[in-house]
């Protein structure tokens, strides 16, 4: 098997190393020929993972590649993990990597950076893929980063674009916060267990729950603790979650096929895979998990607010991936973390599926993102339309698709749960299930019905654009109902993920439910579904039938609007505080601190010093007698007096 | 049968030998630079000997030659290398094979003492690192000043003069106060060995004074902060190849000094005023830090860049002595200072890259200024993906050779406290602003000027020497045991000497 999970690795990086060197040399069609055959085989190989360790319950994997170095007898190295996760990462990653990679033979066929562009979604197809795979820190470190770069260079791909280019900066930099604390975590990680190795961490991680740490002289604080939290820093960055998620809504500056990719279905799943992941270190620490519940259920309703107000198509989802990741993020808080992953997993389809099909419409309006601009097209890109209906659906969870198997079961485990402030997350997410209804619907109902406000007759997108809008569709219609029973009723995650037995708030699921069926059908008369008729219902009214009311609430309740327009002031904040006082800073301490303090005073001054003192004693050398003479009298002076009244 | 030949006398003479034959060789370019060439080459060629023939196990100087030299002062003419040096003068022979590739036709005026100047340099780096004798490493040490004195001062921009002053007396300066240290220790041990100056006992006050006037010479020669004023000015008015060899090797010794003379001979001082190091690091990488984001010259901003990654190399050598305080023991130490060469070795690497591309850009529109530039992807693709490569390594992105350092000397310094990890990451986050807002505003958006629209991409010349760096910061990023692995058994024993108290 080592060689099959070297070639799932290695396929989308030989990918791009040959589009990246040869694309201009080898021309389009063979370009995108080895990158798209590059993921393919990820994705078959993937599937044999999953057949091995799902279906036939294969023991975890887990050996090295090769030593990166070693010192002090700790190993670093980089090396595969695979289990049940890992297997069920792969194959969400490869198989959204494919249809994307598909789908950006259709949209980017007039770019100049074709081949470009699949040379880099292909890297990042390999570092994701890394990350997943790791089974050690310093390697998820590495593909944590190699994501990060790689949507560095997405969002910028249009380099020309100013905004493009500053989002881009922007990302990185956000994501380096969260990097901060992540290699600060890892770091403490090392200090405790002396091992970044996962096995050996996760076994002595029990024996370092008690120990504590001072940061603050004479304050002790619980090392797990401290670690769970620098951890969870990283996850904020790289999964957008409040007040790191800034980066996320810019970066829809990028081109859509990376926005499905990386910034709904992969790379910004990193941090909840990683929480997951970290599950045996997370769970002996009930102030992380906490910290973390906050932080998801805030993400999740008070993102989803903002979707409401925006008016460029991709940013509503965008927008709606933030709250969604808050649900997985709030889910990990409550130990959930199979329904975390399994969130994960339906998200990646449905969102990439609308953010594909928000591509596709794109593409037919040339490039027009304003919903405004939009309206009652729904005629003329049938495929478009039914496709983008059904990601909908299934993002607000209708019971029956995929998107309500995973929300409803975190909601149930935060209802179940009952770590401090749980109850605070469950109504705000309860709420959320409102406002991700109405947001969702107004989107579609804006875009798709209504009146038009387009003269020319729009064409339905080409094959290579709609076939990976269906074979998108299909999994965001079924995939919860069939996997919801052995990943969540039964142990499906196995030996990956740990949960600690008075945190259990998913057994209860299976004893109550024992089927997806029985699941599906409580779904209809539970409170999420009511709260979904209801967003619907609000959207149908205000954006079909009084379709000024909108407008008149908007003024009505400017301050609102304005604070939400604002997006809660969080970039004005951020750029006065840190950019505008960093700035200053460098000014301040460059003028001041080196200019005039140190090259001023010091350096120049003591040469200064050196020629005044040399302009001084020049005077003693005159060359004329009578100043020799003088000074020799006043010396003997001296001498005398001092001779006289010391003896 | 080459380990057989005075392989470390045949690295520092042949490119001295070589410089000297170019100066009286006459004025045809095409000759010169070619010769130049084949001896940079076979020098480089001599010291990759040094690296495959190395014994890793031991800690003992490797490749020893031992003749004497002045018998009145009983200073000999002792070179020998260990896991140290080692890796340093294949960084010093690798960098010059580039710099003379760099300047291969973009230097006019005076082209073979251009040349010459930079084999003779060559071969007093490759001195200073090999030398075993302390008077010999003065004298390299101060020798090498010379040539790179001229470099600045004839090939250099317009305010040369007030630059090569600057850099002269700053580290004249500082080097005048080691000699005072080495002829002290010279009085006591009757010897200019620097291996015995290591063993000999020293009381407090006398290793107080030793201290302060190595770190006089040495943190000028890193530079750390607040000595480190004449670099951006020297770097500046350097030539591209000056700035190169400046920032790559001449920093590096400070380095060096640090590992070679202090820890070892004045460990209890060095115990007792640790914190003075860590301050003076951590604040380069702060302070500095914030100081390299405002830079509007492309070469200041890495010069202060530079500075501030030379305050992790300082911080990991000197982290071993807080660790042994808050732990008891010193397990992380050793990553502390291999984490320091390694990130001394990337440095090289990487900001020599990083004024190669600067560089290249001069080259064509005579200009270092931020704002001069903009959207020169357009133009140059090739180049972009060059400079866009070797800004990720200067940030510190894994898989390069920048994070190799940056993430053991951090891993360390969090054994020792939290704090110190935690300032020192801001490396991470400044680090990334600085480089990528460079980047941002000179490689990508469109077109600036007519200037930019003009420019020609890099021709086969810069590929080759720009790979060659980017082949090898890719290497070391990816499989950094390569350079570890030979350092292994001589921190032990530097750990073995500087945490033996010599009271």
């Amino acid at each position: 098997m080592q060689n099959v999970y070297l070639w799932i690795v290695l396929a989308p990086l030989c990918g791009a190393v040959i589009t990246g060197l040869f694309g201009p040399k080898i021309g389009r069609s063979r370009s995108h020929l080895v990158a798209i055959s590059g993921v393919a085989i990820s994705f078959l190989l993937s599937l044999v993972v999953v057949y091995q360790h799902i279906l036939n319950g294969a023991a975890p994997y887990d050996s090295t590649v090769y030593t990166w170095m070693t010192i002090e007898g700790i190993c670093l190295k980089i090396g595969f993990l695979v289990d049940n996760l890992t297997a069920v990462m792969i194959c969400t990653v490869t198989f959204i990597s494919l249809m994307v990679h598909i789908y950006t033979v259709g949209y980017m066929q007039d770019d100049d950076g074709y081949q470009r562009f699949f040379s880099y979604i292909s890297l990042f197809t390999f570092a994701m893929l890394m990350l997943v795979m790791a089974n050690n820190f310093l390697q998820l470190f590495f593909g944590w980063e190699g994501v990060g770069l790689v949507s560095y260079l997405l969002i910028g791909f249009w380099y020309k674009r100013e905004s493009a280019i500053y989002a881009s900066f922007k990302a990185f930099l956000v994501n380096r916060v969260g990097d901060f604390g992540f290699l600060l975590g890892i770091a403490a990680v090392l200090m405790a267990c002396n091992s970044i190795d996962y096995a050996e961490v996760f076994i002595a991680a029990p024996m370092i729950a008690r120990s504590t740490i001072q940061i603050i002289p004479g304050v002790d604080w619980s090392l797990m603790t401290l670690i769970c939290i620098l951890l969870f820093i990283g996850a904020m960055g790289k999964s957008a979650q409040v007040p790191l998620h800034v980066w996320l809504p810019d970066s829809m500056e990028g081109p859509t096929p990376i926005s499905a990719l990386i910034h709904a279905a992969t790379m910004v799943t990193a941090g909840i895979f990683m929480v997951a992941r970290m599950s045996p270190l997370f769970e002996l620490s009930e102030t992380a998990l906490s910290f973390i519940l906050v932080i998801g259920s805030v993400t999740a309703l008070f993102m989803g607010f903002l979707g409401i107000i925006q008016n460029d198509i991709k940013r509503v989802i965008a927008y709606s991936t933030l709250s969604q990741l808050g649900y997985m993020t709030a889910a990990l808080g409550v130990s959930a973390y199979p329904a975390a992953i399994f969130h994960l997993m339906t998200h990646a389809f449905f969102k990439a599926l609308l953010f594909l099909g928000a591509g596709s419409v794109i593409i037919a309006m040339h490039h027009e993102q304003d919903i405004r601009k939009m309206g009652g097209i729904w005629k003329q890109m049938p495929i478009t339309w039914f496709t983008f209906l059904i990601g909908t659906l299934s993002l607000v969870g209708v019971p029956g698709f995929s998107g309500f198997y995973s929300k409803d079961s975190i909601l149930e485990a935060v209802y179940a749960s009952h770590i401090s402030s749980a109850s605070f997350a469950y109504f705000s997410m309860i709420l959320g299930v409102f406002v991700t209804s109405f947001y969702s619907f107004r989107l579609y109902f804006t875009v798709f019905h209504g009146e038009t406000h387009i003269q020319e007759h729009l064409h339905e997108t080409p094959l290579v654009v709609t076939i990976p809008l269906i074979l998108l569709s299909i999994p965001s219609v079924v995939i919860g109902a069939i996997t919801i029973e052995p990943l969540l009723f039964d142990t499906g995650f196995g030996s990956s993920v740990f949960v600690a037995p008075d945190h259990n708030v998913l057994g209860h699921l299976e004893l109550v439910f024992h089927n997806s069926i029985s699941f599906g059908l409580h779904g209809l008369i539970g409170l999420p579904f009511f709260l979904v008729l209801a967003g619907f219902g609000a959207a149908f009214y205000l954006y079909l039938i009084k379709q000024e009311l909108p407008e008149l609430i908007k003024q009505r309740f400017y301050k609102i609007y304005n604070v939400m327009d604002h997006k809660y002031f969080f970039d004005e904040i951020y750029q006065l505080f840190f950019v505008h006082c960093g700035q200053k800073l460098g000014t301040v301490l460059w003028k001041f601190g080196d200019a005039g303090l140190i090259d001023g005073l010091l350096v120049n001054g003591s040469a200064q010093l050196v020629v005044w003192f040399a302009s001084m004693v020049r005077r003693l050398q005159s060359g004329y007698l009578y100043t020799y003479a003088f000074a020799m009298i006043i010396g003997l002076l001296i001498f005398l007096t001092w001779f006289i009244t010391t003896h | 049968m080459l380990s057989e030949l005075p392989l470390l006398s045949l690295a520092i003479w042949f490119p001295v030998i070589g410089g000297v034959a170019i100066l009286f060789g006459g004025d045809n370019p095409k000759f010169t630079r070619l010769f130049a060439l084949t001896v940079g080459i076979l020098t480089f060629l001599i010291s990759t000997q040094l690296y495959t023939e190395f014994n890793t196990q031991t800690a003992a100087m490797q490749f020893q030659e031992c003749i004497r030299w002045i018998p009145t002062f009983s200073a000999n003419y002792h070179l020998g290398v260990d896991g140290f040096s080692m890796p340093l003068i294949l960084l010093t022979a690798f960098m010059t094979v580039i710099v003379i590739i760099s300047s291969w036709e973009v230097v006019k005026h005076r082209f073979s003492q251009y040349m010459a100047a930079f084999l003779i340099m060559e071969g007093l780096m490759i001195g200073v690192f090999a030398a075993l004798d302390a008077l010999l490493f003065y004298v390299f040490f101060e020798a090498m000043l010379i040539p790179m004195f001229l470099i600045i001062g004839i090939w250099g921009g317009s305010r040369r003069v007030y630059a090569t002053f600057k850099f002269f007396l700053y580290t004249f300066f500082g080097s005048i106060f080691m000699l005072v240290a080495l002829i002290y220790m010279h009085d006591q041990a009757k010897s200019f060995e620097i291996l015995d100056f290591h063993k000999l006992p020293l009381n407090m006050h006398e290793q107080m004074f030793i201290f302060f006037a190595f770190l006089l010479s040495f943190a000028i020669k890193v530079p750390m902060w607040p000595f480190h004023t004449w670099l951006p000015d020297a770097h500046v008015e350097a030539p591209t190849g000056g700035s190169v060899i400046l920032a790559a090797i001449t920093l590096k010794i400070g380095g060096y000094g640090f590992l070679r003379f202090i820890l070892p001979i004045v460990p209890d001082a060095s115990a007792v005023l640790d914190w003075l190091i860590l301050t003076m690091s951590l604040v380069a990488v702060v302070y500095i830090g914030f100081i390299a984001l405002m830079q509007q010259d492309m070469k200041k901003l890495i010069a202060y860049s530079s500075i501030s990654h030379m305050g992790i190399v300082t911080l990991g050598f000197f982290v071993m002595f807080t660790l042994h305080r808050h732990t008891g023991n010193f397990s992380g130490a050793t990553m502390g200072i291999e984490g320091s060469m390694v990130q001394m070795v990337s440095h090289g690497l990487v900001s020599g890259a990083l004024f190669l591309c600067v560089g290249v850009l001069y080259d064509r529109l005579h200009s270092r200024q931020i704002k001069d530039y903009g959207g020169v992807v357009n133009s140059m693709p090739v180049f972009a993906t060059f400079m866009v490569l070797f800004c990720m390594a200067n940030a510190g992105l894994p898989g390069t050779s920048g994070f190799v350092g940056e993430f053991m000397v951090i891993m360390s310094s969090f054994k020792a406290g939290f704090w110190l990890a935690f300032i020192a990451s801001f490396t991470l986050i400044l680090g990334a602003a600085y480089t990528l807002w460079l980047v941002k505003r000179v490689i990508f958006g469109d077109i600036r000027n007519d200037y930019v629209a003009s420019l020609e991409d890099v021709n086969h010349r810069e590929i080759l020497m720009l790979s060659l760096l980017a082949i090898t910061v890719l290497i070391i990023g990816i499989w950094p045991d390569l350079l570890t692995s030979i350092m292994h058994a001589t921190v032990d024993n530097l750990l073995r000497h500087s945490t033996l108290t010599k009271l």
